[in-house]
């Protein structure tokens, strides 16, 4: 699961960092995410791996949907506005989806939903070995996004100086747009990697909304090493946590982790102000 | 060039710049001089589009840009380069250049006008790869400037470019505004320096508390007893 959980974080930290909204809505997007692989294999037999590029694109869509909609338009007023509207995106899909396909657990079993690998005495199953690379390497493809591309300096600029970047002849409306929108493909990615190991139900992205949110504050606001370093450990310590103990247990510890950090460095690991 | 008529500017309830009149005609440099506070930021960002004005007209080259977004007015040929230099802090040198050659024809020319800017300020081709943070405050100065020509600009606006820089660098970055001048770019400079711009400019605004309440060539208002025993002292 850490790369999963690395994956929403770097989404939800990208979004904070660049347009500095929280993104309360950003489980539901996984939800949502989980949902559309779940209808891909049911109705037409397509893997989740297979399904993967429309997952991120369809909640790519979304996100950018949602800043050219509704935050883009409520930017000129008080930030709370922009958070409350987040919170209310969170209720309404959570409760769309209770009204769509109620509170069934649906779950996508493949070929090699129970398969697993040995190595030595460690038995790994291989759906989650298989989400752990693909969530590598998205996260890896989208930091040279970031720093080789375009688009990616245009954002990092707006992050850094949304002002300044309007005098570069950056529009950064747009920009805010199209951040919003890969943070929502982040998600997209993480929610197919994720559905051949896990159950899509109404509530889960409230399940797993909040440790990604764990995982930026760990991380670092505004890092993106912070996020993937952040989203692996807190991965490590619940499944370590869950073979000893249980997976209830497992989500206190994690959150013990998470309390001690902050302790002992309130910006966490990588922070030091928001910044990407 | 560049015709600012009756330009009202507010922040929300309270105004601070009242109507303003400002002409900046082709090749000329110009200064806008005046006090803490007395609005002369204000006016650039109206001007380019940063703050929507309350009221009055702004016309570059004959076309009425008031009210337009920011970044299409660089697109017409207007760059302000800001106060306090806002660069991008955690990106290169080269980065922050690249960033201000937006436009495409800017991108075409981006090797020459490169070339160009490296002349005029060497020092940053030897911190090419180093981030903005690292520069001291004359090299940062000097990437605004530079950052702001790489868009191939018709009128180069630069609000308080000696800000906290020491005599001998303050020099140096207006000989690059010379040297500027001579290849034959329009300025318009922002100054609270009163000496120093009134030197160098043809002509002069002086602004006080958001109105303009002097204008002239730059000696006549250098010679001004107002000016002198306010701005200049002696
Ligand atoms: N964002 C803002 N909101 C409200 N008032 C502002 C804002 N920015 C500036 N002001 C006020 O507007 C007036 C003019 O400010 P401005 O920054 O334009 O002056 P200035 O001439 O550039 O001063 P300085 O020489 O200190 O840079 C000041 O009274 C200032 O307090
Ligand atoms: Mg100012």
């Amino acid at each position: 699961m850490g790369g999963i959980y690395a994956l929403m974080s770097i989404g939800l930290n990208l979004i904070f960092g660049v347009i500095k909204v929280v993104n309360f809505a950003h489980g539901e997007f996984l939800m949502l995410g989980m949902y559309i692989a779940y209808w891909a294999f049911t109705l037409y037999g397509l893997d989740p791996y297979v399904s993967l590029p429309l997952v991120a694109i369809s909640i790519l869509a979304l996100g950018a949907l949602t800043q050219g909609l509704i935050i883009n338009p409520l930017l000129k007023t008080k930030e709370i506005n922009q958070v409350l509207a987040t919170i209310g995106l969170m209720i309404f899909l959570e409760n769309l989806a209770l009204f769509l396909w109620k509170s069934d657990f649906r779950s996508v079993l493949t070929a090699y939903s129970a398969a697993s690998i040995s190595i030595g005495e460690m038995r790994i199953s291989f759906a989650r070995l298989l989400a752990f690379a693909v969530a590598m390497g998205t996260a890896l493809a989208f930091y040279a996004l970031l720093t080789k591309t375009d688009v990616g300096r245009r954002i990092r600029a707006v992050a850094q100086d949304a002002e300044a970047a309007e005098l570069m002849g950056i529009d950064h409306r747009r920009i805010y747009i199209a951040t919003f929108g890969l943070g929502g493909a982040l998600v997209g990615v993480a929610a197919a990697a994720m559905s051949p190991i896990y159950y899509a139900f109404p509530t889960v992205g409230a399940l797993f909304g909040p440790t990604a949110f764990i995982v930026v504050v760990l991380g670092g606001l505004g890092s993106f090493i912070g996020a993937m370093i952040g989203g692996l450990i807190i991965g490590i310590v619940e499944s370590i946590a869950g073979v000893l103990t249980n997976a209830e247990l497992a989500k206190a510890f994690a959150f013990a982790i998470f309390l001690l950090v902050l302790f002992r460095k309130p910006t966490g690991l990588f922070g030091e102000r928001a910044r990407v | 060039m560049l015709s600012v008529k009756g330009l009202s500017v507010a922040y929300g309830e309270i105004q601070v710049v009242w109507d303003l009149n400002l002409e900046v005609g082709k090749g000329e440099k110009v200064a806008m001089v005046g006090p803490n506070g007395a609005g002369k930021t204000t006016t650039l960002k109206s001007i380019v589009g940063l703050i929507p004005p309350k009221s009055g007209r702004v016309e570059f080259l004959g076309e009425d840009i008031t009210g337009k977004h920011a970044h299409d007015i660089v697109r017409k040929g207007i760059t302000l380069v800001p106060e306090g230099r806002r660069l991008f802090p955690k990106m290169t040198v080269i980065e922050n250049l690249e960033l201000g050659a937006f436009t495409p024809e800017a991108k075409a020319k981006k090797g020459d006008t490169l070339e160009w800017i490296f002349q005029i300020f060497p020092v940053l081709k030897e911190r090419r790869n180093q981030t903005a943070e690292t520069l001291s405050g004359g090299e940062g100065q000097m990437l605004a400037i530079a950052r702001g020509l790489m868009s191939r600009p018709k009128l180069l606006m630069l609000d308080e470019p000696s800000l906290g820089l020491a005599p001998k660098l303050v020099a140096q970055i207006f000989a690059s505004f010379e040297r500027l001048h001579e290849e034959g770019m329009t300025i318009l400079l922002v100054e609270q320096f009163v000496a120093k711009a009134l030197s160098f400019a043809e002509r002069g605004y002086l602004l006080e508390r958001g109105r303009i309440v002097k204008e002239g060539a730059g000696e006549e208002l250098l010679r001004d007893e107002y000016i002198r025993k306010v701005y200049v002292g002696g």
